[in-house]
């Protein structure tokens, strides 16, 4: 099985062409064969990850050539290690749930079919991102999830927001994606092979220079920030939920925006030849993590809160990664791989599970405003009660498997007390707004009654994944408690395991803190001790500020998008008055020109050739008179002829004599026509 | 010698005259005669004063003189056809091939 695992990203491969071709019209039919797909792929996953573990992690390299030239050799390859089987797992069972899900939240949509085709697609690429063994073939599945997720953000496209967002996802990415490119050709023009590898080897052996380490880790990590929306390229993941929301818990919460943060992960033997290079990862972490946490306090739609608290997240295991590169390159022994990785394993699982729940929400009460919901558990004792548990969950409550991932992160952070003390920030924050939107949404009195009155649990088909993410949100974590011997840090783990011992300090601190701000939102929000309106007339500025999102898409808008539209104003402008007035001018001349020619041509060339005409024609009128019938005449001009031709040979100047004696001749022959010797010559002239 | 050389040349001179002048096609081929014989005059008495060999102007005459016969010949029935279809033999009225 472990040899097959290549097979995965084919089964959904297989899916997506099935149903784009076959049976787009069998709407029932394309879920089915897009799930079924998905579930073998989670069944060979497992089998992968079985084998993984019966072997220890040894990893397995299999690669075929692609592209063979001197300087560059190119393979076509999959590279499986625990990291990569624990990533198959959480995308084959998130994927699995978000479909399963999808059946009962996409009923009766116009694109059922081709739905679940993007779905597949998306798998596909995600599975095949996830097995590549280059970089070069990362960069592929990375653009193909780029696109899958643009599809889908933008799948409802009649709404300009969507359309809008889509596009906004794909060129903010890709901006991030430039960089990631860069730092790949560094590395392909450096290292001269982009295998996984072969590059890592050559970092640990020196042959690449630090300076060359730390830029190509900056670029490769560009493309991180691109896809895992870290700052400042944050800005188009609450966007994105303008998608479907089973999209937005497989994408844009437990999947492809953990690429970005797999990406670091898979490359972390790079990132730790070069402390700058991670240092700077994880103040970018840190950064995106505080500020997508203040942000999401103040928000009302519940899913750009769920978006602000994946963002929080994503930055949170980033800043576990990158302090992980600082400290080994550093020679410190550090928890953090394990912390981000596992991190990334748990969020999944919660984070999916919330989104899905806050799907359930919106599909009943059918609006996004926590702010009209209210008192929902009444009605939808599933969703809220699953809710509540990855709330819980993400908040790092003993004993989910939230608690034990950021507890690890936490303790990470043993060394450097700036980050301990955002890190715990963040967490209180963290517990705030989860439990702020858990309290209004779904305990409490119905503000909207409307509404209230129309929400009814959801089907089956989308409480049974519900279900089954809340249990693992549970359970996930425990394969990495701290006093398992052989639990996920010796699983996965980066060059050499690090056994944490379990810090009790650490988890009591984690817990208080998470403690504090479920309880803060509950006598804000459940018991309305303090009034939440209140609180915001007092600290207007921070509230207009974090309820703006510190203003920086206006910041863009500002800076970069309208300066950018004037300049294509300006440019369109410049085209259709200079350019073109050039073009028209050269036009006109050209017109002008031939107008000129046109004369010439009629009257200069045609004139001399019919001036040549004429000429001939009168010359021929003048010299016809010549050919006058008369013998005589002939007779007279040879003899005249001779004449001249004798007085010339005897004089040299015979041409002007001839001329002479010819003309008396004639005048002769006129003077005795004339004398009357001839009376019946007019008579005979009769074609004159 | 001079004589004989003026004498040509006044035959010739009254022969031309009479080609040019003559309307009847008879009276023409009679001028051609006059030159014709003004050109045996010249060939006879060059042939007698600058010293040629033997009689070849004399021959060269005779010569001549039969030509001039065939030529005749030709030259009448050309009339005799003028006539018979023009009516007449005025040369001023073959002008047929005018232009």
């Amino acid at each position: 099985m472990l040899e097959n695992t290549y097979l995965i990203p084919f089964y959904p491969l297989l899916a997506f062409v099935a149903i784009l071709f076959f049976t787009r019209w069998k709407e029932r039919l394309s879920s089915y064969i897009s799930i079924g797909m998905v579930l073998i792929a989670l069944v060979h996953s497992l089998f992968v990850l079985a084998a993984m573990l019966s072997r220890h992690g040894l990893p397995m390299e299999k690669a075929i050539p692609f592209i063979t030239h001197p300087s560059l050799h190119l393979e076509l390859g999959m590279y499986i290690d625990p990291l990569t089987a624990v990533m198959l797992m959480i995308v084959t069972i998130v994927s699995s749930c978000v479909q399963i899900y999808s059946i009962g939240y996409m009923h009766g949509d116009p694109r059922y079919s081709r739905y679940f085709s993007y779905l597949s697609l998306f798998t596909f690429s995600m599975l095949g991102l996830v097995i590549a063994n280059n970089f070069f073939m990362l960069f592929i599945f990375w653009e193909l999830v780029g696109l899958t997720s643009y599809l889908l953000i933008g799948f409802w496209f009649e709404k300009k927001s969507a359309a809008d967002a889509g596009k906004k996802a794909f060129i903010t990415t890709r901006i991030g994606d430039l960089g990631f490119i860069i730092g790949i050709l560094i590395l392909a023009a450096y290292a001269g092979t982009l295998n996984y590898q072969q590059v890592f080897e050559k970092v640990a052996s020196g042959v690449l220079a630090p300076g060359i380490i730390t830029l190509a880790g900056i670029f490769i990590f560009c493309g991180a920030v691109g896809k895992s929306a870290q700052f400042p390229l944050h800005v188009w993941l609450p966007d994105a939920m303008e998608g479907p929301t089973p999209v937005s818990a497989l994408i844009h919460a437990a999947t492809m925006v953990a690429a970005g943060v797999y990406l670091v992960a898979r490359a972390m033997s790079l990132f730790v030849g070069s402390a700058e290079a991670s240092t700077a990862i994880a103040v970018i972490g840190v950064i995106t993590s505080l500020m997508a946490a203040t942000i999401a306090l103040v928000q009302n739609d519940i899913k750009r809160i769920l978006a602000y608290s994946t963002v929080s997240q994503l930055g949170y295991m980033i800043m576990a990664l990158g302090l992980y590169g600082a400290d080994t390159a550093l020679g410190h022994h550090s928890p953090g791989f394990v912390a981000g990785t596992f991190h990334l394993m748990t969020h999944a699982f919660f984070k999916a599970l919330l989104f899905l729940g806050a799907g359930s929400v919106i599909h009943a009460v059918h609006t996004n405003d926590i702010q009209d919901m209210g008192g929902l558990s009444k009605k939808m004792k599933i969703t809220a009660t699953t809710f509540f548990i990855a709330s819980l969950s993400i908040a790092g409550i003993f004993p989910l498997s939230g608690f034990w991932s950021k507890d690890e992160i936490v303790a990470t952070t043993a060394g450097h007390p700036v980050f301990m003390f955002l890190a715990l920030t963040i967490a209180f924050m963290t517990a705030f707004y989860m439990f702020r939107l858990c309290f209004l949404a779904f305990t409490g009195k119905p503000r909207v009654q409307e509404k209230y009155d129309h929400a009814h649990e959801s089907p089956n088909t989308m409480t049974w994944p519900l279900m089954f993410l809340a249990f693992l949100s549970i359970g996930a974590g425990w394969v990495g408690l701290p006093w398992l011997s052989h639990g996920f840090s010796s699983f996965v783990y980066h060059e050499q395991i690090h056994h944490s011992e379990p810090s009790y300090i650490l988890m009591l601190a984690s817990t208080v803190v998470a403690l504090s701000g479920i309880g803060l939102a509950y006598m804000i929000y459940y018991k309305q001790r303090f009034s939440a309106d209140a609180l915001a007339e007092k600290f207007k500025p921070l509230h207009t500020l974090l309820y703006n999102k510190y203003y920086i898409d206006e910041f863009y808008n500002i800076v970069i998008i309208q300066p950018l539209l004037k300049f294509t104003d300006f440019l369109w402008w410049f085209d259709a008055h200079i350019i073109d007035g050039l073009v028209n001018f050269v036009g006109w001349l050209i017109i002008k020109w031939a107008d000129i020619k046109q004369w010439f041509d009629q009257y200069i060339v045609d004139g001399a050739v019919n001036g040549m005409g004429y000429a001939c024609m009168a010359g021929a009128r003048l010299f016809r008179y010549l050919q006058n019938g008369s013998l005589q005449f002939y007779t007279l001009i040879v003899i005249g002829s001779a004449v001249g031709l004798i007085i010339y040979r005897v004089t040299s100047r015979g041409f002007i004599y001839y001329l002479l004696g010819a003309s008396i001749m004639v005048l002769i022959r006129s003077i005795i026509r004339t004398s009357g010797m001839e009376k019946a010559s007019t008579e005979t002239n009769v074609q004159d | 010698m001079l004589q004989y050389l003026a004498l040509a040349a006044i035959l010739f001179a009254i022969g031309i005259f009479g080609v040019l002048t003559r309307r009847n096609a008879v009276g023409i081929l009679m001028s051609l005669e006059l030159m014709f014989n003004a050109a045996n005059i010249n060939l006879v008495a060059f042939n007698k004063y600058i010293g040629a060999a033997g009689l070849t102007g004399q021959i060269f005459a005779i010569f001549v003189v039969v030509i001039a016969a065939a030529e005749a010949v030709v030259g009448l029935a050309i009339v005799l056809l003028l006539y018979r279809n023009w009516q007449g033999i005025d040369v001023d009225q073959m002008n047929i091939m005018k232009w």
